[in-house]
């Protein structure tokens, strides 16, 4: 509720309708940010795999860390500020779309398993660097990270789909409260 | 002769209909395509990062290219079996759309050159010996894949 005046407010600046109607910056934008999602994506996905054994076995863990994570942390930036970008050009429409809402909680649960990991099961890596499998506590953060980051590839890709959009009513109840959208009564 | 009958004949099949008058099939196809497309980069980016230099230096080339490549083959066939219906339910638009081409002219030919000239090169030791022959190859694969990735976007625009 307290966001919907800001975000109606920031619809309204020129700089977000500038990019909203400008065909070629928004498409522009969104091809950054599908290549950069690659760069990101496609490294996440194969520390993951290798955390869980399933490739690579040969490499030591913290070698493909110490190489390839600034990869993805250059990776993640460009797609954060693509992204955000992308948002503000359309602040309103994506803040009550369900998809966009469902890729942010996952993202911040995504966040939360790599800090996780980061502070009490990578520090440990010494022991298990050369392992071709590694122990439990790493194959369940590399799951749970393939899994969740998959869910905000997929729920990313489908906020292009108005189907439960807040100006597409009837709507059910649920559906409207997850949206926190409160459709005119005489429609 | 003109492709645009194939086109056409695509765009009347039962699949491409199929696809066309549901409303989740498409988007829930291409989240799977998208993903696929992730899965190869994840793996094309490990093996051309590591030819650049700038990746997994301490893994000999030759061992890095067969431990993801089940991971390649895996990916390009999701992009494949995913790919395909896609491109039913749209053939037409795609016919005329100029991104299609882009990135269908791209995946062949980074197809052909991931698996004969880069893969022979990297069998046969050529880019421990010559880094810059290693480099080379990694900058042609990356920017063929950029390519296939545009085009792919670009495809949605048009």
């Amino acid at each position: 509720m307290l966001f919907l005046p800001f975000f109606e407010q920031l619809a309204d600046t020129p700089w977000s309708v500038g990019l909203h109607e400008s065909e070629i910056a928004y498409s522009v934008i969104e091809s950054i940010h599908v290549w950069s999602l690659c760069l990101f994506f496609g490294l996440a996905v194969m520390f993951d795999l290798r955390l869980l054994g399933w490739t690579m076995r040969k490499v030591p863990v913290s070698e493909f860390s110490h190489r390839l994570l600034p990869w993805t942390v250059a990776g993640f930036v460009i797609l954060v500020i693509s992204g955000t970008l992308l948002f503000y050009a359309i602040p309103l429409r994506s803040y009550q779309n369900i998809f966009f809402r469902s890729k942010m909680i996952l993202l911040l649960l995504a966040g939360l398993n790599v800090w996780i990991f980061h502070s009490r099961v990578y520090p440990g890596v010494t022991k298990w660097d050369l392992d071709a499998v590694p122990p439990r506590a790493a194959r369940v953060a590399g799951a749970l990270s393939l899994a969740l980051w998959i869910g905000v590839v997929v729920s990313g890709r489908m906020i292009a789909y108005n189907w439960f959009d807040c100006d597409r009513q009837p709507q059910p109840a649920i559906i409207n409260f997850l949206t926190s959208c409160e459709p005119a009564e005489d429609h | 002769m003109s492709l645009l009958p194939f086109f056409q004949w695509c765009y009347q099949s039962g699949l491409g209909v199929t696809i066309r008058t549901s409303t989740w099939a498409f988007p829930v196809i291409e989240a799977f395509h998208l993903l696929g497309f992730g899965l190869t980069a994840g793996a094309v980016l490990v093996v051309n990062l590591r030819l650049l230099g700038v990746g997994l230096s301490r893994q000999p080339v030759a061992q890095l290219s067969a431990a993801v490549k089940p991971w390649l083959i895996g990916g390009v066939t999701l992009m494949f079996i995913s790919g395909i219906p896609l491109f039913l339910s749209e053939s037409i638009k795609c016919y005329y759309s100029f991104a299609f081409w882009v990135k269908m002219t791209s995946l062949f030919l980074v197809l052909l050159f991931t698996f004969t000239v880069q893969r022979q090169a990297i069998k046969a030791g050529l880019t421990s010996n010559r880094p810059l022959l290693g480099r080379l190859t990694a900058l042609i694969s990356l920017g063929l894949w950029s390519g296939v990735a545009w085009g792919g976007r670009w495809i949605g625009f048009s």
